[in-house]
């Protein structure tokens, strides 16, 4: 494996990780609190669904652009996508957007889960099912879309799904022996990590796709080719700091319950 | 009706998400990369860097936009 594969896998590991953990999270709590059998007929699912969507994508994508088109197209809907994960983890870590906790977000379906009546029929418990799915789908799709949209860029789908497989076994695994929801994965620093890599990796190749516009229809060339990704991937971490800094919300003094010293 | 709005509602949040501004951003500096490729012919290895910094400016400017406007 080449550089380009082992950050095409740095990328979408950890993005896989983060997503495969939310959906465990809603998966445990239908299981638990109303129909195993349902909530993992609802995630089987939501898994050919997902499977056909990407397919069909991938094809449609790779078949019908030509190349820059396509780092153009793609590069840009990854720089967007990615730069929101990038400002959500810029106001987490700034104090301005609660952070992600697993263990409030799986209590609070439980207690829907609770609440919900009884919606069997055809011996399957309804609710479990449409919860699974969804949540599996959605945050299934978040997945699919940085795999195809990172594995196309990088001509290298095979690494992409790869480790976007592994991502979920690790955490099916994980979600096996522990036998509740993933809290100690620090999912808020893994999504900073992601919105990094794509906006440095989606800037990269949506600029080098403005080269469809020139006569040549070839991809622009960045000064130092590849290397360019990692002080893209730098830039945007020193920004990203900066933007913290900045952006950080005064706490209040715990000697200062007023506020003023 | 009602499919077609909820399908273009799904990939409305999970691309552009809660911040549009940013969208904005990228797709505006995109093209003032194009326009400055075509009408002034700059070089792509000028070109290329300048635009990555462009990109990184603009998208400051539309997070610190959007929490004054909080």
């Amino acid at each position: 494996m080449n550089a380009a594969a082992w950050g095409l896998g740095a990328a979408v590991l950890p993005a896989a990780i983060v997503e495969a953990v939310e959906a465990l999270t809603i998966v445990l709590a239908m299981g638990m609190t109303r129909s195993w059998r349902s909530a993992l007929l609802g995630v089987a699912a939501a898994l050919v669904t997902l499977a056909a969507f990407t397919a069909a994508a991938g094809y449609a994508l790779a078949t019908w652009l030509p190349e820059a088109a396509l780092q153009l197209a793609v590069g840009g809907l990854l720089l967007i996508f990615g730069l929101q994960w990038l400002r959500k983890a810029i106001l987490r870590s700034s104090g301005r957007k609660a952070v992600h906790d697993e263990d409030q977000i799986f209590a609070a379906e439980v207690a829907a889960a609770r609440q919900a009546g009884a919606l069997k029929r055809s011996g399957l418990d309804w609710f479990s099912f449409m919860v699974s799915f969804k949540g599996v789908f959605l945050e299934g799709v978040e997945v699919v879309f940085i795999v195809i949209t990172f594995g196309l860029s990088a001509g290298n789908l095979p690494v992409a799904i790869g480790a976007a497989v592994l991502g979920v076994l690790l955490v099916l695994v994980a979600g096996i022996a522990v036998r509740g929801p993933l809290s100690k994965v620090p999912e808020n620093t893994l999504k900073y990590g992601v919105g990094l890599l794509l906006a440095g990796f989606g800037t990269y190749w949506a600029i080098e796709g403005l080269g469809i516009f020139t006569e040549s229809r070839r991809s622009l060339d960045w000064p130092g080719a590849d290397l360019a990704i990692l002080v893209l991937v730098a830039a945007w971490f020193g920004l990203s700091r900066l933007l913290v800094r900045m952006l950080r919300q005064p706490t209040p003094s715990p000697s200062a319950p007023g506020g003023r010293p | 009706m009602k499919f077609v709005r909820g399908f273009g509602r799904f990939w409305y949040d999970l691309i552009i998400g809660d911040d549009w501004k940013i969208a904005v951003a990228v797709v505006v500096t995109l093209a003032l990369g194009t326009g400055a490729l075509l009408a002034f012919g700059v070089t792509a290895l000028v070109l290329t860097p300048l635009l990555g910094a462009a990109l990184m400016v603009a998208f400051a400017i539309a997070v610190v936009i959007d929490v004054r406007g909080r």
